[in-house]
């Protein structure tokens, strides 16, 4: 069919591409109706997004990664090994009560970390990013222009990004158990407890910075007031019950320290009574279930409806 | 299946004789501005529309409502039979959207930013893959496919976001002011893209404030100014309407154009004092410059040339398109 119409088409313009070619580029009839199209889109659509995210991420799956595995490293030999060996020595065992029950810094410390770290990761993730899609590189406008509606691009940003920490717990869980911080046998739990802190902090994070339109310094008080205090005074470096009670509300509202006391569970088997656990689960839930719904209505309205 | 049935298939009879796009009394407010201030006109199937006017004349909204990506505030809007404010997804499966400003992945190479906008479409790999390549090839970016695409220059990155609207084979092809900010040579080349997809039966709807990409592209064009439409018709029409055959332009300088405009206003069946020349708007351009030489006064400069759509837009509006 391409042949016949080929006789008549290189004659006009310039090269590159015949007529015949254009009939066939303009209409395959390799594109399925728009209610199928539409249909897939709807049910789709936040995944889509995913896998641009992820080819998009390929171009930083070098310094990713390498963050991912030194960033555990550093921590676990400065905090576990180094100021560990002065806790042990001084106290014994962290954790117990009266001294007994306990375990080590390093045990204590690890799991700990672990959501710290992720948190910290998601200030850069769902911050200056989001901010790029609306604005600065205008790429959420791309996907804007198709099937996809905002709430699934808002859902498919989180997504993407938390599978990234689903492969950076997992490293830092791996290397737990390298350095033998990860005793108990459902340690592995560590990291599904790393990605919903992540989410508890990150869904909520990206409804703020969504609704910012001005250049975004906000992050960085963000960072100062928001993050650092989390990472000190949220029950990681030591339990929150030996801060002044004027300060543990710091802990209780922030997803760290829920986040925190579950990987603890985990890790090492940390006894807490069951309610607390179930509290630690249904605060992180809620924080994401309010930060989804928060994004989606926040995309919805930047990017019109 | 009775008389409620019955009555919506007539309804998309009667909205669907050739119309791709319809719109009816369209209306969008912002506060106390009205953005789009009822708007009404028809896109046939095939055929290539344009909406002309400057920058804040309500053309980007217009075409934001017909993808469905803004909701209106009033009137129709149909896009192949379905209302984009409903329809959304559906409406815009078979859409291309060339947006005013690129928002092309810069980190992603050439051809991803291809076939990752394609999979937004729900359209397989084993479909996108090959279609980007006969993408690039249109584009004539074959050879960049790995590059990055902010290693691109700005007519290159146009072409590419052109190709990318492609990659579902829209039927209709929204292009917010395709080639703003490119140059000369550019242009032309995405003018002859263009003019190749509207031969092989896409539906092009153009915004532009140049009048002669409307003139290059469009087959017929509603002129717009604060949210309304002015005139509607094929640039011919338009100019033939609106303007005499020929326009004599002259210089005196700028402090005596106001003077020589007085002693000139019988030349000629109209007259429009600009800040920097006078138009004098007469089917014979050089008889009118005869008159103006036997009154007496000798402009600087002198120009005789045929009406565009600039004219219109001036004689419509009594402004500049670019102001």
């Amino acid at each position: 069919m391409a042949d016949q119409d080929l006789s008549h088409a290189g004659a006009s313009g310039p090269p590159g591409y015949a007529v015949a070619d254009l009939t066939r580029l303009a209409a395959s009839g390799g594109v399925p109706d728009a209610a199928v199209l539409a249909r897939r889109a709807r049910r789709w659509g936040w995944w889509y997004y995913i896998e641009y995210w992820l080819v998009n991420a390929k171009a930083w799956a070098v310094s990713i990664g390498l963050y991912m595995v030194v960033m555990p490293l550093v921590y676990l030999i400065a905090l576990g090994l180094g100021l560990g060996l002065l806790v042990d020595r001084g106290v014994g065992t962290v954790g117990g009560s009266g001294g007994s029950g306990g375990v080590p810094y390093l045990t204590f410390v690890g799991p700990a970390l672990l959501v710290a770290t992720v948190v910290m990761s998601v200030g850069g993730e769902l911050t200056y990013p989001v901010m790029a899609g609306f604005k600065w590189r205008r790429l959420y406008w791309a996907p804007r222009a198709t099937p996809v509606s905002p709430q699934q691009i808002a859902v498919g940003h989180l997504g993407g990004v938390l599978i990234r920490f689903v492969l950076q717990s997992t490293v830092f869980w791996v290397m737990l158990l390298l350095f033998h911080a990860a005793p108990s046998g459902w340690s592995w739990l560590t990291v599904p407890v790393g990605v919903l802190t992540a989410a508890a902090f990150g869904a909520p994070l990206q409804a703020y910075a969504a609704h910012l339109t001005d250049e975004g310094y906000q992050f960085a008080f963000v960072q100062r007031f928001v993050i650092m205090p989390m990472f000190l005074f949220a029950g990681t470096f030591f339990p929150l019950s030996v801060m002044p009670v004027y300060l543990q509300w710091i802990g209780w509202i922030s997803p760290v320290w829920h986040g925190t006391q579950l990987a603890r569970q985990a890790a090492y088997g940390a006894v807490e009574p069951l309610w607390l656990t179930l509290v630690h689960l249904a605060v992180l839930l809620l924080f994401t279930s309010v930060g989804v719904a928060l994004a989606r209505r926040t995309y919805a309205r930047r990017l019109g409806r | 299946m009775t008389s409620r049935a019955t009555a919506s298939t007539d309804g998309v009879v009667a909205s669907g004789t050739q119309a791709v796009i319809r719109a009816v009394g369209l209306t969008k407010v912002y506060g106390r501005v009205r953005a789009v201030d009822g708007v009404s006109f028809e896109i046939a199937h095939g055929e290539s529309f344009g909406l002309l006017g400057p920058n804040g004349a309500g053309k980007s909204t217009t075409m934001r409502i017909i993808g469905g990506t803004l909701q209106r505030t009033g009137g129709v809007m149909t896009v192949a039979g379905l209302d984009p404010a409903e329809s959304g997804p559906e409406v815009r499966a078979h859409l291309g959207v060339v947006p005013q400003e690129d928002n092309l992945d810069e980190e992603l190479s050439v051809r991803d930013n291809l076939i990752m906008y394609g999979r937004y479409f729900g359209l397989p790999y084993a479909y996108l893959r090959p279609k980007a390549d006969e993408l690039l090839e249109f584009a004539q970016l074959a050879e960049w496919a790995k590059a990055k695409v902010g290693d691109l220059s700005g007519g290159m990155k146009r072409r590419l976001t052109i190709a990318r609207s492609l990659v579902n084979e829209p039927q209709v092809l929204l292009l917010d002011e395709p080639t703003t900010g490119l140059d000369p040579q550019a242009r032309h080349v995405l003018w002859d893209r263009l003019f190749r997809l509207k031969e092989a039966g896409v539906t092009l709807v153009v915004t532009t404030h140049f009048m002669d990409e409307a003139e290059q592209l469009c087959d017929r064009l509603v002129v717009m100014d604060h949210g309304r439409i002015m005139a509607e018709g094929t640039p011919r029409e338009l100019i033939r309407g609106y303007s005499t055959r020929e326009v004599l332009e002259v210089r005196f300088g700028a402090e005596h154009n106001a003077v020589a405009a007085e002693r000139l206003a019988d030349v000629g069946s109209r007259l429009e004092v600009l800040p920097d020349r006078l138009l004098i708007y007469a089917d014979d351009g050089d008889a009118a410059l005869r008159q103006v030489a036997a009154r007496g006064l000798s402009p600087i400069t002198s120009l005789v040339r045929r009406s565009s759509l600039e004219d219109v837009f001036l004689r419509l509006t009594g402004r500049s398109l670019i102001d």
